[in-house]
């Protein structure tokens, strides 16, 4: 090949920014289907399509929400610790409302998605109004969140049986879960705000020079303040569907250390933490990641309490690739056997 | 301002404990006073380390996972592999201390952000822990019983146990390195402003990677602390201990913008939290969660304070 087309080659790689979360992903399912071919598999039963990998997106679902509210707020030069504890609440809110027969289902699903709205509005108040750092701003609502939750619900874990509210995460529509619906529109409608529309790009400027962009008229406390709200409803929608997964609230365990999911998932697909430049695709093909990797676990016996630790070692060697210092290390290192 | 700030936490203190004092009866005595020394220590020890690392700016996520990761080693290592007790504490602290000192390296090295570089530590740290043993594990040797039943008698009622005095030893180290020695003031400086602590000698780096260091092992003796007060170890145990060791440090005026701050504020900072749980379980009548909402209401209620503060001394200057 000549050293120009070499060089084209290259650069198409460089500037295609989801290679290396989806050369991960595919390595990822390559490892699995070779390691147990039955991974792949896909069967119609009842009209409804069964298989790990819908299992993957069904499962997944609530890490991908998640994963759309913390990009955007990353992308600000922020970041949300209190996601987990706002699925609780909500969760709680909706176990509660489900629970009485008298209450519309519209009621059940929006009430709960408002007050984890109004949940992400305190945290964007805080960062933008009153200029606190965000990982402290949203630690306040992390800690005093799930006692919030255990107030609504009195400390107890409530079933409930509404058909509605369980379709939510169980049902299936046209053979898919109807879980990957809810996704697939959230993803639609935030993709379409934000790079249809000028959206993405008064985010990207404030999360990369917040006083330029303020200097050339973007309102960056507004969108300060709209990506934790934004945040606050995916967290919302996430922890209704957890709740209908388990058909019962869970204030303590429900989406603990969901948090530190969301934000793997971001970081692995390629969002920097400083802020300005995001990729939402990125994000999707990170949680998907994650979860592959949980499942993976699973096939290979590992106790789930310990599948913490391959989570642990990928993020950091990811941040590490995107550390220019550390490429540099590794550059030096290989080249001096070769220069001797 | 940081002595105003330090003055307003001790009030709210002593304001906590003397309403709880005249709500219940039999609450203002030398054991409630003790047993918040003992039941706090693990928190306290934690603490300690934490301040460290908030003063020279970073933070520390993963104290609860080394905690839990430690407390299991310590108790595997004496149960099943016959290890002498105090080697076995010896190794843990050892292992922590190296872990955050890997942590610190890459913070430092890398120039990672801290809270993502804990974070990861904190997912690896409760994986090993569950990797040591999948469940609680008890710790039958007589020498672990007698240190854990160890205690210096203050009143015929009141015991400072060992947590306690592992706590104020903690504690009084801890307050030396900071406050009157060369350590202390590298760290201050580093969390003021770290080009100019650079720029006069100070050796960035290897104070860096020291804070989390120390932080490392004083997370693994909160665990060895938390396996003397439950006789075993439990992979499971403190999650969320991270939150409530930074709301202290917090509360303690210590900022996290780091430069700011001191350790006597964190103990007045532990000695509320601590103070909040014994008066709810006087009360009987308030649940435990309600302990997690007031912490969380009392670190807004501080930082927005705080922040009052620096504006005024802003508009001041």
């Amino acid at each position: 090949m000549k050293p120009d087309s070499l060089h084209k080659l290259r650069s198409w790689f460089v500037g295609f920014p989801l290679l290396w979360p989806v050369v991960g992903l595919v390595a990822l399912l390559a490892f699995n289907v070779i390691y147990h071919p039955g991974f792949i598999a896909l069967e119609v039963r009842d009209g409804h399509l069964y298989g790990t990998p819908v299992d993957l997106l069904n499962q997944g679902a609530k890490a991908i929400l998640l994963a759309i509210g913390m990009t955007l707020v990353i992308a600000s030069g922020g970041i949300d610790l209190s996601v987990g504890s706002v699925m609780a609440i909500a969760g709680a809110l909706g176990a509660m409302l489900a629970k009485r027969a008298d209450m519309p289902l519209v009621a059940v699903i929006v009430l709960p998605l408002f007050l984890a709205a109004a949940a992400g509005l305190w945290n964007g108040l805080l960062v933008a109004r009153a200029g606190i750092q965000p990982i402290i701003a949203t630690l306040v609502l992390m800690t005093a969140g799930r006692g919030l939750a255990m107030l609504l619900t009195g400390g107890q874990n409530p079933a409930f049986e509404r058909p509605g509210f369980i379709f939510l995460g169980n049902g299936h529509l046209l053979g898919l879960p109807f879980a990957i619906y809810v996704v697939a529109a959230a993803l639609a409608v935030s993709g379409l705000l934000l790079r249809r529309t000028a959206l993405g790009l008064f985010l990207e400027s404030t999360g990369d020079n917040e006083r330029a962009s303020r200097a050339a008229g973007v309102d960056a406390r507004l969108v300060k303040t709209a990506v934790y709200v934004v945040s606050g409803v995916c967290a919302g929608l996430a922890g209704l569907v957890a709740t209908s997964n388990i058909k019962q609230a869970d204030p303590i365990r429900l989406g603990e250390m969901m948090e530190l999911d969301a934000i793997f998932a971001v970081v692995v697909g390629g969002t920097a933490l400083t802020g300005g430049r995001f990729t939402l695709a990125g994000s999707v093909v990170g949680a998907l990641l994650i979860q592959t990797l949980t499942q993976t676990m699973f096939y290979l016996g590992v106790p789930p309490p310990i599948a913490p630790v391959p989570k642990a070692i990928i993020v950091l060697a990811v941040c590490l690739l995107q550390s220019a210092r550390f490429r540099e290390d590794v550059v030096r290192r290989l080249g001096r056997p070769l220069r001797r | 301002m940081s002595r105003l700030s330090f003055a307003a936490t001790a009030a709210v203190l002593v304001l906590l404990f003397g309403t709880a004092s005249v709500l219940y009866p039999g609450f203002f005595s030398a054991r409630v006073v003790a047993n918040l020394f003992g039941d706090n220590a693990a928190l306290g020890v934690a603490a300690v380390g934490m301040t460290f690392v908030i003063l020279s700016g970073g933070i520390d996520l993963s104290i609860g996972a080394v905690l839990a990761f430690t407390s299991t080693f310590v108790a595997a290592m004496i149960e099943r592999h016959g290890v002498p007790p105090l080697a076995a504490v010896a190794l843990g602290l050892a292992i922590g201390a190296g872990f955050g000192a890997f942590m610190g390296a890459l913070i430092h090295r890398y120039e990672l952000p801290p809270f993502l570089v804990t974070l990861a530590g904190m997912f690896f740290a409760r994986g090993m822990a569950f990797v040591m043993s999948l469940e609680s594990l008890g710790i039958s040797h007589p020498f672990y019983r007698k240190a854990a039943t160890f205690g210096i008698p203050l009143t015929d009622r009141a015991t400072l146990n060992a947590p306690a005095l592992i706590f104020l030893a903690v504690f009084a180290a801890g307050a030396i390195a900071l406050h009157a020695a060369r350590f202390g003031r590298d760290v201050y400086a580093v969390g003021g402003h770290e080009p100019s602590a650079r720029l006069l000698g100070v050796a960035v780096g290897r104070v860096k990677i020291a804070v989390y260091a120390l932080s490392g092992a004083c997370a693994a003796l909160a665990g060895v602390v938390a396996t003397l007060r439950m006789g075993s170890g439990n992979p499971a145990q403190g999650t969320g201990f991270e939150l409530d060791a930074i709301a202290c440090v917090v509360m303690g005026g210590t900022l996290l913008t780091g430069g700011v701050g001191s350790l006597p504020g964190t103990l007045t900072g532990v000695l509320i939290f601590g103070t909040i749980q014994i008066a709810l379980v006087f009360d009987g009548r308030l649940n435990s969660w309600w302990a997690r909402i007031v912490v969380g209401a009392l670190l807004l209620i501080f930082i927005v304070f705080q922040k009052l503060l620096a504006r005024a001394a802003r508009r001041r200057a």
